[in-house]
């Protein structure tokens, strides 16, 4: 299955998807050093985004949360990719500075948690490859 | 979205890594927020400076940014930094220093319209201190979105910022009436107000009705407080803020703010003055008239304070008050002027329990990080202190 939304960023990945149905704070939300998600109202909290696509509704908190992306990409532990349905300035430009693929305007209802998805940051698109997963 | 062909070159990185890492982030929030072109900016001014919140990771960005060759071409300004143990300042020097590198005026302050960096009228900027970008939009009637420190910086290095939200004219008209039947007065009254309003409306545009403020700090802390609790970054006030005639439109809905809904807050806030360590004056940094005032009261009451007192201020004001004299009567009455920082981006919950203020800006962050909080006028305050 093919959802199509925008490009926010450059790049393409293949993961599994690590879905959070909640918005997500970077800040003071996720570790830098380990990529574990300790926002405690999160879903996903005690997860590693570390080399998955990370797919979540949208980011919240402070805006210092894009440094948080850059810093979790320099100490290899950033997702592959980022799909969100909406973009807002934190994760966009968080996604920019670290040049982690990113797409919005997607129907994340339709990704389930654990699935191999594909992300095509160019062309805007995310693929869900059905049947494959962890 | 429309860019000029120099702006095209910018973004193949033609002109280097940072600027093309800058101009990436003001399209992407074009595209985003659906602009239609850039627009020049007159000045920035830069959140995200305490170490307290931008932490290693911003210091690892800001340093690569720096080491790019970084550079702002519009004139830029800086929030408050943090204070803290030696480790912490330590920290909060390379921050500073790399900002500046980038030919960034250290001038930490949230109040930079009081010297460093004043807009008027019409401007375009990219300033992203809530209160700073409440009192631009709000008393001066400059047009700025409420940035994020990345964005801001981002505009500062280019000089641009993509043209949405509150720089066009049909964003800035009121989206819901405020009738202020409640007493509304002194300073407090104030924070109330906007602590309130911030909490119910959101992001709203509010136009005031029945608001007489005595002096602009009234309004500068509406603002704020509105700011902190909700994201409202314009609000006009009839008779009184540059753009109220042209913001009403038909069919606006009203909503009332009674003595009751205000009394809530000052109820919540409302700690003993055995909880109280310290005593909280400026947020946002106070400007000379409040000062002023402070050292009045003080001589009034007559005896030092038992609990310390901080003023935060800009330098600006802090060498105005050194050379009025207002300074030597407040460090007489153990009070203290504090330039360039800001306590609620501070590792303060390490050092006290609670804290009075006249900030309902302050007295919110103050409580979200656990502390305890009493909210009461400035004269309450100084004449009621131990």
């Amino acid at each position: 299955m093919k959802l199509k939304g925008r490009r926010i960023t450059r790049g393409k990945a293949k993961g599994v998807a690590l879905v959070s149905r909640r918005p997500l704070s970077f800040l003071g939300g996720i570790d830098p050093k380990t990529g574990i998600v300790t926002d405690v109202e999160s879903d996903i909290k005690g997860e590693s985004v570390k080399d998955k696509i990370l797919v979540f509704p949208r980011g919240k908190g402070s805006t210092v949360g894009s440094y948080v992306i850059y810093q979790l990409k320099k100490n290899n532990v950033a997702p592959k990719a980022i799909v969100v349905e909406d973009a807002e300035t934190i994760v966009a430009t968080g996604a920019i500075i670290a040049e982690i693929p990113m797409v919005d305007k997607i129907d994340i209802k339709k990704i389930k948690n654990g699935q191999i998805i594909e992300v095509d940051a160019d062309k805007g698109e995310v693929i869900i490859h059905e049947g494959e997963g962890i | 979205m429309y860019l000029t062909k120099e702006e095209e070159l910018i973004l193949a990185g033609e002109y280097g890594y940072a600027l093309q890492k800058a101009m990436e982030i003001l399209v992407a929030l074009g595209e985003i927020y659906r602009a239609d072109r850039l627009i020049p900016i007159k000045s920035a001014q830069i959140a995200g400076v305490s170490y307290k919140n931008i932490g290693d990771a911003g210091i690892e960005f800001l340093r690569d940014f720096v080491d790019a060759g970084a550079k702002v071409s519009v004139y830029t300004t800086l929030n408050p930094a943090g204070i803290g143990n030696e480790e912490f300042m330590e920290k909060q020097r390379e921050v500073l220093e790399l900002y500046k590198a980038m030919g960034i005026e250290v001038t930490s302050t949230c109040t930079p319209y009081y010297g460093a960096n004043m807009p008027k009228f019409g401007d375009h900027l990219a300033w992203s201190e809530s209160s700073a970008v409440s009192f631009a939009n709000s008393i001066i009637g400059a047009r700025t979105n409420r940035e994020g420190g990345p964005s801001s910086l981002a505009a500062a290095i280019v000089g641009k910022t993509p043209n949405y939200g509150l720089h066009l004219e049909e964003n800035r008209k009121a989206t819901v009436i405020v009738e202020v039947q409640a007493k509304v007065k002194d300073f407090v009254d104030y924070s109330f107000l906007g602590y309130h309003l911030g909490k119910l409306l959101k992001n709203d545009v509010p136009y005031f009705k029945g608001l007489k403020p005595e002096k602009t700090d009234y309004l500068k802390e509406l603002g704020a407080s509105m700011a902190a609790t909700g994201s409202i970054a314009l609000y006009h006030v009839e008779g009184e803020t540059p753009e109220y005639k042209t913001a009403i439109t038909d069919k606006l809905e009203k909503i009332q703010v009674d003595d009751k809904e205000l009394k809530e807050i000052k109820e919540k806030y409302n700690a003993g003055w055995d909880e109280i360590d310290a005593i909280l004056i400026g947020c946002p940094h106070a400007s000379i008239h409040e000062i002023k005032e402070v050292a009045e009261l003080l001589k009034m009451r007559g005896k030092p304070l038992r609990v310390p007192l901080f003023i935060t201020a800009s330098r600006v004001v802090r060498y105005l008050a050194d050379s009025l004299g207002y300074t030597e009567v407040i460090e007489r009455y153990n009070g203290k002027i504090v330039v360039d920082a800001c306590l609620i981006v501070s590792p303060i919950k390490s050092w006290y329990k609670g804290i009075a203020t006249n900030s309902g800006k302050a007295s919110f962050y103050f409580s979200s990080a656990g502390l305890k909080v009493r909210l009461d006028n400035t004269d309450r305050l100084i004449f009621e202190a131990p």
